[in-house]
């Protein structure tokens, strides 16, 4: 029953944001041989990010059997009017499906999908499909704050046997008594926001007496950068630290300076082989064999996709050695929680802002009259719309600097 | 000077040719380009290990193989081609006007704004109100510089080459003023909704195909043919190549060498705001750090190779935005990286500019005394 009122919820929310319901209208199946599949990257294989996109797509290949020459890949296309030309000759070239894998796209890929409505367009990170009102536009991200949150409660694990072992120092405790922990953003938006409170409220579970301090870069992938500010964050105090940005920066300072780390997209065991505990990490191959499934079978793509750990979308790389014991199993049954739909990563019970419980998103600033929290009481992240959307700074978060 | 009395033979010389005659000129240009393709070839082969036959059909094929690849051909040589022109009045007077890039931009900002600003008044007094602020943004970037140096004589070179960094900076800026989302640090397209400010070709869709640039090329065309009778049949151009051979000379003749250099940058740099006009109207219906894209360098190479000639200037500019789309092509239809075509695009305009060596001087290798001496008597004569 729950779950059907659940379903009637956000068929209306969907309704609302887009005017009206889709009406599905099933295109004719394509023969596999005939899939052609063109995919649009920021970057290429130096590139985390670009890189964990690259071998999603990989699998999407060996997952239907595609041939070499039946996907074409475009690297390092920026964030303008290139991508539109790229998008539209990807179409022009035959294929069915486009995808672009960088925020920034997502204006030139609706450029596309209005000139050329056979051809699926579907964009990474972006959350203008269902407003765009185009059939054959669409929207995919995972629901990273799963593991995220699985990250955190690693983390969590390792502070409480630091603090059984007697392990903090002096600096680590902020003055409210609580234990400094450091995170090293890109920017300070929902993207990043969702990100690092899914983080602290997974290592709150195991460890709640903590404050996280964050700072931001402004920068994707600046390695020197975000080993400086990792360095700040450690010389500031914090006991651990994690990252919201692409490269092995803040790894290499926990390193040097024997700090616990938790990173993001990669595992980072090799440059910080003693203190690096796990990352949190994205696989987009469900994402892509299930597109290019849908074009094959001639069915629609979901306008907004997003899915977590029990498609295979999320995980949580090799734990290091340095792990709190018991970790692996704390890991596994927190998975089973989550996709149970016993544990609820934003539920409001476990945070607040300001000192007040939220219990409704429609009348506030930013979300656009939307309603995120349900009946259950948490908040519906990535349920919505694909995009993350989760933007408050709960108490406990500490932003020491702020770059949009 | 006796060669042969000298102890020490040089291995080889370079002496000064006089004219030569067009077909040899072009002969030895064809030949510069193709043997930039041969090290294109052998550079592929080197890295993919596929045909060389096949990489250059790819080649042809990322320029004009669709409808849509060739009109990209063509407004990225309309672009090129509007911007040297736009060098060109400058440089023909020798005032190096590097600040192509920022004036370019600045132009882009102004038609970004009025289009953002004032999207809701009639097409035409829009494009009207996009075009004067274009050419009045491009202008006052290109006077800056050039009022400097007529009345305190600064260096030109130095002064339109920051004004770049400035106008980069300003891009940025406005890059977060007008951005899309919080965060995204981009503009992303303008007026999607209403395309208020885009010049449309979709009217000449029946002739020429869902994705022209129709109008682009044809005002670039226009702008092409004036700037050929500016240069070659008013006082003006007079004027300019006057400056330009000396300013003593000009100043003797009764030019007044401050008004020539003020006009013809506040000219310069008014059509490389309109170029930036073309480029976000025409084309990107944005703005980025990344719109002018290093065209503003490129057009110089352009103008320089055509000797400031409007008409081979179109084929120069065609050229090379064939060679840079094709090679683009290359790149990812032979899986290489982005930055293979920028290789190819190197090595391609190494040939083409080390050609110019060969049109202008020859090589004489030590021993061939006669004619050692007899063309010394010629660089002398010339």
């Amino acid at each position: 029953m729950k779950s059907a009122k659940k379903l009637a919820y956000l068929g209306m929310t969907a309704a609302i944001l887009t005017g009206a319901a889709f009406t599905a209208s099933a295109a004719e199946p394509v023969a596999k041989e005939d899939l052609k599949v063109g995919i649009i990257y920021i970057g290429d294989e130096q590139e985390g990010y670009t890189y964990a996109h690259m071998l999603g797509i990989e699998g999407m290949k060996e997952a239907l059997g595609l041939e070499d020459d039946q996907v074409i890949e475009i690297f390092n296309i920026p964030e303008d009017e290139t991508c539109a030309e790229k998008a539209m000759d990807l179409a022009d070239q035959g294929c069915q499906i486009v995808f672009a894998n960088s925020f920034g796209h997502e204006d030139y890929m609706i450029e596309a999908a209005e000139q050329y409505p056979d051809v699926q367009f579907c964009h990474a990170t972006g959350y203008q499909a269902a407003l765009s009102g185009l059939e054959n536009m669409h929207n995919y991200f995972t629901a990273v704050y799963e593991s995220r949150y699985v990250s955190g409660v690693v983390a969590g694990m390792k502070l409480a046997e630091m603090e059984a072992n007697g392990q903090f120092k002096e600096e680590n405790y902020a003055e409210d008594g609580s234990i400094k922990i450091g995170y090293v953003g890109a920017y300070s938006y929902a993207e990043v926001i969702s990100g690092y409170t899914s983080f602290l409220l997974g290592l709150r579970s195991e460890f709640p007496n903590v404050t996280m301090e964050v700072k931001y870069t402004g920068s994707w992938a600046d390695q020197a950068l975000e080993k400086e500010t990792a360095d700040a964050l450690i010389a500031d105090g914090c006991a651990l630290i994690s990252q919201h940005a692409d490269t092995t920066g803040a790894a290499t300072a926990c390193e040097a300076a024997g700090v616990p780390h938790v990173g993001y997209n990669v595992g980072m065991l090799d440059v910080a082989p003693t203190c690096h505990l796990t990352s949190a990490s994205i696989k987009w191959a469900p994402y892509y064999t299930y597109a290019a499934q849908c074009i094959l079978d001639g069915e629609t793509i979901d306008t907004d996709w997003c899915q977590g750990y029990d498609q295979g979308a999320v995980w949580i790389t090799d734990l290091g050695e340095s792990v709190a014991e018991g970790t692996q199993e704390k890991v596994e049954d927190t998975w089973n929680a989550i996709t149970e739909g016993l544990l609820h990563v934003f539920d409001t019970s476990t945070w607040t802002v300001n000192g007040e419980t939220i219990t409704s998103t429609a009348d506030l600033e930013g979300f656009n009259g939307i309603e995120y929290i349900n009946e259950d009481g948490y908040f519906m992240e990535s349920e919505i719309g694909s995009a993350p959307a989760f933007s408050f700074v709960i108490d406990g978060v500490v932003e020491l600097n702020q770059v949009f | 000077m006796n060669g042969k009395s000298a102890a020490k033979e040089p291995f080889a010389r370079v002496v000064r040719r006089d004219e030569l005659p067009l077909w040899r000129r072009l002969g030895i240009r064809v030949i510069a380009a193709g043997l930039s393709l041969i090290v294109c070839a052998l550079f592929i082969f080197l890295v993919t290990r596929s045909n060389p036959a096949a990489v250059y059909k790819s080649l042809v094929d990322g320029a004009v193989g669709t409808s849509r690849r060739t009109w990209s051909t063509l407004r990225d040589t309309a672009i090129l081609l509007s911007i040297a022109l736009a060098i060109t009045p400058a440089f023909k007077m020798r005032f190096w006007n590097i600040g192509a890039e920022g004036q370019i931009l600045v132009g882009g900002i102004a038609t970004a704004a009025v289009m953002r600003y004032c999207g809701g008044i009639s097409p035409f007094l829009l494009f009207v109100a996009i075009i004067a602020a274009s050419l009045a943004a491009g202008m006052l970037w290109g006077l800056v510089p050039a009022v400097f140096k007529a009345i305190w004589g600064t260096n030109e070179t130095l002064f339109t080459l920051m004004m770049n960094y400035i106008a980069i900076q300003l891009t940025s800026f406005f890059s977060i003023v007008w951005e899309a989302k919080k965060g995204s640090g981009t503009i992303g397209t303008i007026n999607s909704d209403t395309k208020a400010g885009w010049i449309s070709t979709s009217f000449m869709e029946g002739l020429f195909g869902k994705s022209n640039y129709s109008i682009i090329v044809l005002l670039v065309l226009l702008l092409t043919i004036g700037m050929y009778i500016y240069l070659k049949y008013t006082k003006h151009g007079y004027e300019i190549s006057l400056v330009g051979e000396s300013t003593n000379t000009a100043r003797y003749a009764g030019v007044n060498v401050r008004l020539v250099t003020i006009r013809t940058m506040a000219l310069s740099g008014a059509i490389c705001g309109l170029t930036g006009f073309f480029m976000v109207s025409g084309s990107s219906h944005t703005i980025s750090t990344s719109t002018a894209g290093g065209r503003g360098f490129t057009a110089i190479i352009v103008s320089w190779l055509a000797k400031f000639n409007p008409f081979i200037m179109i084929i120069v500019s065609f050229f090379l935005s064939f060679m840079s789309n094709g090679a683009i092509q290359i790149a990812s239809e032979f899986k290489l990286n982005e930055s293979a075509s920028e290789v190819i695009t190197g090595i391609i305009l190494f040939f083409i500019l080390g050609s110019e060596f060969f049109v202008n001087y020859r090589v004489i290798l030590g021993r061939h005394h006669d004619k050692n001496e007899s063309s010394t008597g010629k660089e002398g004569q010339a």
